[in-house]
């Protein structure tokens, strides 16, 4: 096994995941047999410098969502270390998680299931700061709350709306707005443009980069339009049922994909250009057939560039 | 020889609590047989329920039909009783919908829900019946089929799932094929196969198709012809190439432009279409693009544009636009 492939870190990483793994099922049932194991996360190791965007995509039940989730310990882990500025978090308690919850938010992909309809998007985005004993008197709160809308492109004035009130667009913006409430460094981004409307993603894509330029925050951003996170990643990590087959830099994976999978997912995604389109010839790629084997491991085969093999 | 479909001032409201959505606005078009229909639009477009009501498959209440005609194969399909639509609904219009998840039936096999609409449309025997299925879903790409056809849903990927519904879509030799985001919820590489199987369905068996779709590059693979609808209109419709290369619309132009393109990181910023979707509970007036339009003229938010013929295009290209976009493109970019 190699260690996390490292893309000549100048600085040390911000997030460093190591040996990851989730496992579902594989109890005893109560009347003989055991429920089917599920290995969501397999064995994942990644690094994530300060200002970096890495992008994690794969297909539906590649297991990308679940290292997101394990990684900010939503999910216990089954096995592995997940390292915050080289503080091993793994396993801590509640109260000993709760200054790193501060540092590390979410982002969902649903903006209709993720916002609490009977509260004012106004609070909603102030809770975090409730939470954390941070938001001062109720003026400061409230001038804390108006910089934030600001911030995400939002009119203050909206503070005492509803979520219904609101378009998809506008909600995944009060999503963000809660998000950077508490000025954390790395935010995991589960889909989050991928419910919007076509004419407003480019909005909110658009939204996460000023505020990494603004902020200087580091993005672990999931999708499975592999056309976005060319626009928005510095380097990109492609899962396959469970497994990271291929990681490295975005003009590596683009330019220069090697794993078959990779290759497959990159030929089938459709151009907006019907000449180009027209006589586009997706590659096949049979999963059950080709399953990464166990003994595996990522191998170097360009700079920060490794692909899975035996 | 006369359209196979032709829509006129099809508009469709709903009366819901919150006010009257006005979903589907005076909406004209014809379609060709063999013609393969793009429609892109973007959720309260009014790309879909457009479709839906045409065959009566919108809640009545709260939906309501306000006026318009769709004449399929010389028929007036609004002017039929529910009876004679369910005779025509499978028979002769064939539907995909998004989601293969909850459009099969869980505890009957796939065999009885490809052929109930043979069996109930052709009075085809049980033995027939099977033997049609398994063809179909040979054609559809699914191997091993006889066994597979007394397998139940839970036993097939999503993919084949899809596959499943196409069969039953086209089992009755629809004469037009109606899928609604048929696509949407698979994985990239099985979009593309999806995508190639109705290529080759249509060389096959020639149907015509109206593909209901958000995503562009979907539409620039499989259709001939393109409309692209918002709040409730069609802003521009016309052949593919000469709508992707000549958009006439500031609608289609700024969703063509906000695609990354194969764009990389920190190059250049994004376009991004200012504000937000319409609200369709307001009194449809003007271009309903206009608010997000930087090249909306006075004109454009109180008068609506008719969709006309697009100047010094190809024949079919026509936009609704009271702006012209070469004109402003050309402003912009400090052409003559």
């Amino acid at each position: 096994m190699t260690d996390a492939p490292m893309d000549a870190p100048m600085n040390a990483p911000l997030v460093s995941v190591s040996r990851l793994s989730k496992h579902y099922g594989g109890e005893r049932r109560l009347i003989g047999g055991t429920v089917p194991l599920l290995k969501a996360v397999n064995n994942v190791s990644f690094d994530i410098a300060p200002g970096e965007t890495l992008g994690l995509v794969g297909e539906s039940g590649s297991g990308k969502s679940t290292t997101g989730r394990v990684l900010l310990q939503l999910e216990a882990p089954t096995d592995g270390d997940i390292l915050y500025k080289g503080e091993n978090i793994t396993g801590l308690s509640k109260p000993a998680l709760k200054s790193y919850r501060r540092d590390m938010q979410i982002i969902f992909q649903d903006p209709y299931a993720s916002l609490n309809p009977r509260m004012t998007v106004g609070e909603f985005v102030a809770e975090p700061l409730d939470v954390h004993g941070l938001a001062g008197s109720r003026s400061e709160r409230q001038d804390r709350v108006a910089s934030l809308f600001s911030k995400v492109g939002l009119d203050p004035s909206f503070m005492k709306r509803y979520p219904h009130e609101f378009s998809g667009g506008q909600r995944q913006r009060v999503s963000i707005a809660r998000a950077i409430a508490l000025n954390p460094a790395f935010i995991v981004a589960d889909e989050p443009i991928t419910a919007l409307d076509v004419s407003i993603q480019a909005q909110i894509v658009n939204l996460f980069q000023d505020l990494q330029d603004e902020l200087g925050l580091t993005y672990l951003f999931i999708a499975h339009d592999l056309s976005m996170i060319r626009y928005l990643c510095h380097r990109v990590a492609v899962m396959l049922r469970g497994r990271i087959v291929e990681i490295g830099p975005c003009e590596a994976i683009f330019e220069n994909p090697q794993h078959p999978y990779t290759r497959a997912l990159l030929s089938a995604i459709p151009v907006p250009d019907p000449d180009i389109e027209r006589n586009r010839r997706p590659i096949a790629f049979d999963v059950n057939a080709n399953l990464p084997p166990e003994e595996a491991v990522l191998r170097p085969v360009g700079h920060g560039h490794f692909v899975l093999g035996v | 020889m006369a359209p196979l479909l032709e829509v006129r001032n099809l508009t469709v409201a709903f009366d819901t609590p919150s006010g009257t959505v006005h979903a589907v606005n005076d909406v004209s078009y014809s379609l060709e047989e063999g013609e393969t229909l793009g429609i892109v639009g973007e959720s309260g477009s009014g790309k879909s329920v457009h479709a839906l009501s045409m065959v009566g498959l919108i809640a009545s209440p709260p939906g309501r039909i306000v006026r318009g005609e769709v004449i399929f194969n010389g028929r007036n399909l609004l002017a039929l009783s529910p009876r004679e639509l369910f005779d025509l609904r499978g028979k002769e219009i064939g539907f995909v919908f998004q989601d293969p998840m909850t459009s099969l039936n869980p505890v009957l096999t796939i065999e009885r829900q490809i052929a109930e609409p043979l069996r109930r449309h052709f009075g085809m025997s049980a033995g027939q019946a099977r033997a049609r299925v398994v063809e179909l879903l040979e054609l559809v790409g699914i191997p091993d089929a006889a066994r597979r056809a007394r397998q139940y849903p839970h036993e097939f990927s999503g993919g084949m799932r899809q596959r499943v519904m196409i069969a039953i879509g086209i089992s009755c030799n629809p004469k037009l094929l109606i899928a609604d985001e048929a696509t949407t919820a698979l994985d990239v590489t099985v979009q593309a196969q999806i995508l190639d199987l109705v290529r080759d369905l249509k060389r096959k068996i020639g149907t015509t198709v109206i593909w209901i779709t958000h995503d562009m590059g979907v539409v620039a693979g499989l259709a001939d012809t393109v409309q692209v609808m918002y709040g409730g209109r069609i802003m521009e419709r016309g052949p593919v190439r000469s709508v992707f290369r000549d958009p006439r619309s500031a609608y289609t132009w700024g969703l063509l432009k906000s695609l990354p393109h194969g764009g990389k990181r920190g190059v250049n910023r994004l376009y991004q279409i200012p504000g937000n979707p319409p609200d369709l509970t307001q009194e449809p007036v003007g271009d309903p693009f206009a608010p997000r339009n930087p090249f909306a003229t006075e004109r454009c938010l109180i008068e609506t544009p008719p969709l006309l013929d697009a100047a010094d295009s190809v024949p079919g290209h026509k936009i609704a636009a009271w702006y012209d976009l070469r004109a402003e493109l050309a402003r912009m970019e400090g052409r003559p």
